[in-house]
């Protein structure tokens, strides 16, 4: 071992290949089928269930659990599939504490929901280890939609307007499908190539053909789409990545937090992936949380979370705030970067206190000094290359509740529409009742 | 702590649990370490005439059905009567009752419905000193078939016959076990009586297939393929057996028979269950079966708070006091009224009671838009049932109306009268189908 978590500087190969492949393995580790029967038994099988309505892809939460417990975990993976293509991806990474398990019974009984996102992975990952596809396509209507972006959003829309017996062609800008599942989430979230396999999996149903390195933009435009393709679904996600907006902030070593992740998400040999000895993470979602994690995981020994507003505003649940805290990350909350210090590399970042004066955001006098030799900006992404013609809402291509926007032919969902929190499962709702929308306009015109 | 001696037909032990004729109690090993667990008294598994033992079968002789988190709660035997020796048998048994000469120690009995048989055994047995003898008329598997067990206990005339001899042969305290796979427990208790017997226990197993292999097509347990019904027993045989015990209790033919209850106690409250009822003692299996003998322990402490919270200082107050209020539905009061009430602090949002109310009982709960329910008086009849379906114990009770209230159902005035079917106008053999419920 060349380095150690000691070694100065940005250093790979800090850990030993065992401690690399502990803190990289599965976050919450699969359920065997006495855990999944022990689990499943705490359903109260809830009428008009509570966690139906928190899920955003609205799966029969209560149905597919007594599938589980009564010994038929296929029969509760087609529960969930009907609703959400994605359900094993969402089981791993849905932040479940806020959505179906916050809203449990169980939890409002005793602190301890029913472990629902767990069993949704023991249901999802049964179906899927027979390689069998749940669903079949209609008879082909002859009818081509074309979807931009092959992330969750967009698979999911493909997915169905497949099953409905349109062609799709997708079209994404990197080499691999799986958009943020493949790229942008924490690699201990979904171990052993699981977003490509997914999409593989999914791609079973048939009349799916996906293009790689095809962004939109030069060669490829909204405008050939729509003349090429009966519809159009734009599942482009946010691009952008927002500035600190801070004096050095170009100074080598720092980086945006999404690149970091999806470089270690790619890489073959995690020991490969260099990390600073002191990391500083600036913001407060998902993704500076995913980042500060996983740098502590590859071996940096300070890691610091920095966010400029108070606790209770932190983009991050409070599961994922534990989780880093417990990883040993620090969390420092209300302080904004002031300024990137250092001659060519950062080597400091200097600080400030915030506070709230009546919702506006402002510095105080107290400043402090971080040390870092890398330095990852998770302030948030927005949206980049969006075609030309269709209104903007909020930073967002605006959509109306069927997911369709100002060009009555373009559709667009996921993290680039407007409505949606920014969530897997949401960008798969979204894709789903968007590809619905698109199949009743294209089954009226005959 | 409370006195929980027991004396029940003479037969005195420390407390009133006895572990029932059954596997616990095949063998001097087993006893031995029930009666340094606690029990307080045994009755020997069933012992068969002397000669080859009988065979049990090879494979599987249990099966089970389960509640939540896989909690046994039935379970299902083809085993028949000892499989050991005679001789060995009643060896063990006279060691362990001289080792233990405070605790109770019956013998079950089987053999062939004929007088020499029956008058060939008991002398032996009554050598070893033991307390007692248990006549098995009960098991409804195996031995069945071979005219002995349930055959006999299906049979009033055989029981009160093979009774008799009993008692006429020996100084020891005889029980009768009748079988409850009968349409009226009340004839072969009487049968016993008229016999001459001390005491009846009940209930033994109930016929029963507990689940069948669904890949091999096949009754369970499966023996090479094939299943036969066995004899059902457990926490899930609890309330027939309670019914059965009460009806004898009830009986003005058997009212002074003593009883020796069986079926499912699991806990000191089914215990005590089992004697307010009129059992004066309580025989365990499957729990012990389940959890082991250390169960009893559970069942002392439990008992004895009870008792000493209520001032009760020994068990044989318990014994029939619920006896009284047993009665024949139309003996209730149809002037009583009860409303369901949910409490709301306590209250989870689950929504199964309005689930089960509005699609299978009387619409009476309503649901709103933030997941309150509430029971809308005028429709609710006091049915029970969200009480029964609701997880949280002690959130929906039944609250009696007051007399001189409004039932808003009805719209009538609750009666402070006691009215039943009897004299209600709706009898057609009502005996005083002129008078009106309300006055």
């Amino acid at each position: 071992m060349p380095n150690d978590m000691l070694a100065p500087g940005i250093q790979g190969g800090r850990l030993s290949p065992d401690a690399y492949a502990r803190n990289f393995s599965d976050l919450h580790p699969p359920m065997d089928d006495h855990e999944a029967l022990v689990a499943a038994d705490r359903c109260y099988f809830c009428h008009d269930a509570p966690c139906m309505d928190a899920c955003p892809t609205t799966i029969d939460i209560p149905l597919f659990i007594r599938e589980i417990s009564t010994g038929v975990p296929t029969a509760a993976a087609k529960t969930i599939f009907a609703q959400n293509i994605m359900g094993g991806m969402c089981a791993r990474v849905c932040p479940t504490e806020t959505l179906c398990e916050e809203v449990c019974v169980r939890e409002t009984a005793e602190h301890e929901p029913v472990q629902i996102g767990r069993l949704q992975r023991y249901a999802t990952d049964a179906l899927m280890a027979t390689g069998e596809h749940p669903f079949s396509r209609a008879a082909d209507t002859g009818k081509r939609v074309a979807v931009v972006g092959a992330g969750p959003a967009g698979m999911s829309a493909a997915h169905r307007l497949a099953m409905h017996g349109h062609s799709v062609t997708v079209f994404d800008a990197r080499p691999k499908p799986g958009g943020l599942n493949e790229y942008g989430i924490a690699a201990y979230k979904a171990p052993d190539g699981f977003a490509q396999a997914e999409v593989d999996w999914l791609m079973k149903i048939g009349g799916i053909e996906v293009k790689h390195d095809s962004p939109i933009g030069a060669d490829m435009t909204l405008e050939s789409l729509k003349a090429e393709f009966d519809a159009v679904f734009l599942a482009i996600g946010l691009r952008g990545v927002n500035a600190l907006r801070a004096e050095g902030e170009n100074l080598q070593n720092v980086e945006d937090a999404v690149d970091f992740i999806a470089r270690l998400r790619q890489a073959e040999d995690l020991a490969s992936v260099p990390v600073g000895r002191n990391v500083i993470v600036i913001g407060g979602g998902m993704t500076a949380v995913d980042a500060a994690v996983q740098s502590k995981l590859l071996g940096a020994e300070h890691v610091t979370m920095v966010y400029r507003r108070e606790k209770a505003c932190m983009g991050a649940s409070e599961f994922e705030q534990e989780l880093a805290t417990s990883k040993g990350v620090q969390i420092i909350y209300a302080a904004a970067p002031v300024k990137v210090l250092g001659d060519t590399a950062v080597e400091a970042v200097e600080f400030a206190y915030t506070r709230d004066n009546n919702g506006t955001l402002e510095l105080t006098e107290e400043t402090f000094i971080l040390p870092a030799d890398q330095l990852f900006k998770a302030i948030g992404q927005r949206l980049d290359g969006a075609p030309d013609g269709l209104e903007i809402e909020g930073g967002k291509i605006r959509v109306n509740d069927s997911g369709q926007t100002s060009d009555p032919k373009v559709w667009a969902g996921g993290d680039c529409a407007t409505g949606g929190d920014d969530l897997t499962v949401t960008a798969v709702a979204e894709g789903r009742d968007a590809a619905e929308d698109i199949n009743a306009k294209l089954s009226a015109e005959g | 702590m409370a006195d929980l001696t027991s004396n029940f037909i003479g037969i005195k032990s420390p407390n009133p649990f006895w572990l029932a004729s059954a596997p616990p109690t095949d063998k001097e090993y087993n006893v031995r370490r029930a009666f340094e667990a606690g029990w307080g008294g045994v009755v020997w598994k069933t012992l068969g005439e002397d000669g080859p033992p009988v065979v049990n079968v090879n494979g599987p002789r249990y099966g089970a059905i389960f509640g939540g988190d896989r909690r046994l709660i039935g379970l299902n035997n083809i085993e028949l009567i000892t499989d050991r020796p005679l001789q060995q048998n009643l060896r063990e048994i006279k060691a362990v009752k001289r080792d233990y000469p405070d605790r109770a120690v019956v013998v079950s009995l089987m053999v062939p419905c004929e007088e020499e048989a029956w008058k060939t055994i008991l002398p032996v047995v009554e050598e070893t000193g033991a307390d007692g003898i248990e006549l098995n008329f009960g098991c409804p598997h195996g031995m069945a078939e071979r005219g002995m067990g349930s055959a006999v206990g299906q049979v009033p005339e055989y029981i009160e016959m093979v009774t008799r001899w009993c008692k006429q042969t020996t100084r020891m305290p005889v029980i009768v076990q009748p079988t409850p796979n009968i349409t009226d427990i009340r004839k072969p208790a009487e049968a016993a009586h008229r016999g001459g017997a001390d005491a009846v226990s009940l209930i033994n197993t109930i016929n029963s297939i507990v689940s069948v292999d669904l890949d091999n097509f096949a009754p369970e347990p499966t023996i090479d393929g094939w299943g036969a019904h066995g004899g059902y027993c457990g926490p899930a045989v609890k309330p027939i057996a309670l019914n059965m015990v009460a009806e004898i209790a009830r009986n003005p033919e058997t009212a002074n028979l003593p009883i020796s209850g069986i079926g499912g106690v699991t806990t000191w409250r089914d215990a005590a269950e089992f004697m307010a009822l009129g059992a004066g003692n309580v025989q365990v299996c499957t729990a012990a079966m389940t959890y082991g003998f250390k169960v009893v322990q559970e069942m002392i402490s439990g008992l004895s708070e009870y008792m000493d919270e209520r001032g009760i200082t020994s068990t044989a107050e318990i014994v029939g006091r619920a006896v009284p209020n047993v009665k024949d539905w139309q003996d209730l009061n149809l002037n009583y009224i009860a409303k369901a009430k949910i409490d709301q602090d306590k209250c989870i949002a689950c929504g199964r009671c309005f689930a089960a109310c509005e699609d299978t009982s009387h619409q009476a709960i309503t649901m709103s838009d933030d997941r309150v329910f509430e029971v809308q008086n005028d429709e609710c009849v006091a049915c029970n049932l969200c009480v029964n379906v609701c997880p949280v114990e002690g959130c929906i009770t039944m609250e009696a109306q007051a007399p001189g209230t409004i039932d808003e159902r009805t719209g009538k005035v609750v009666s402070d009268k006691y009215e039943n079917w009897t004299t209600h106008p709706n009898n057609p053999s009502g005996k005083m189908c002129n008078v009106m419920p309300d006055g």
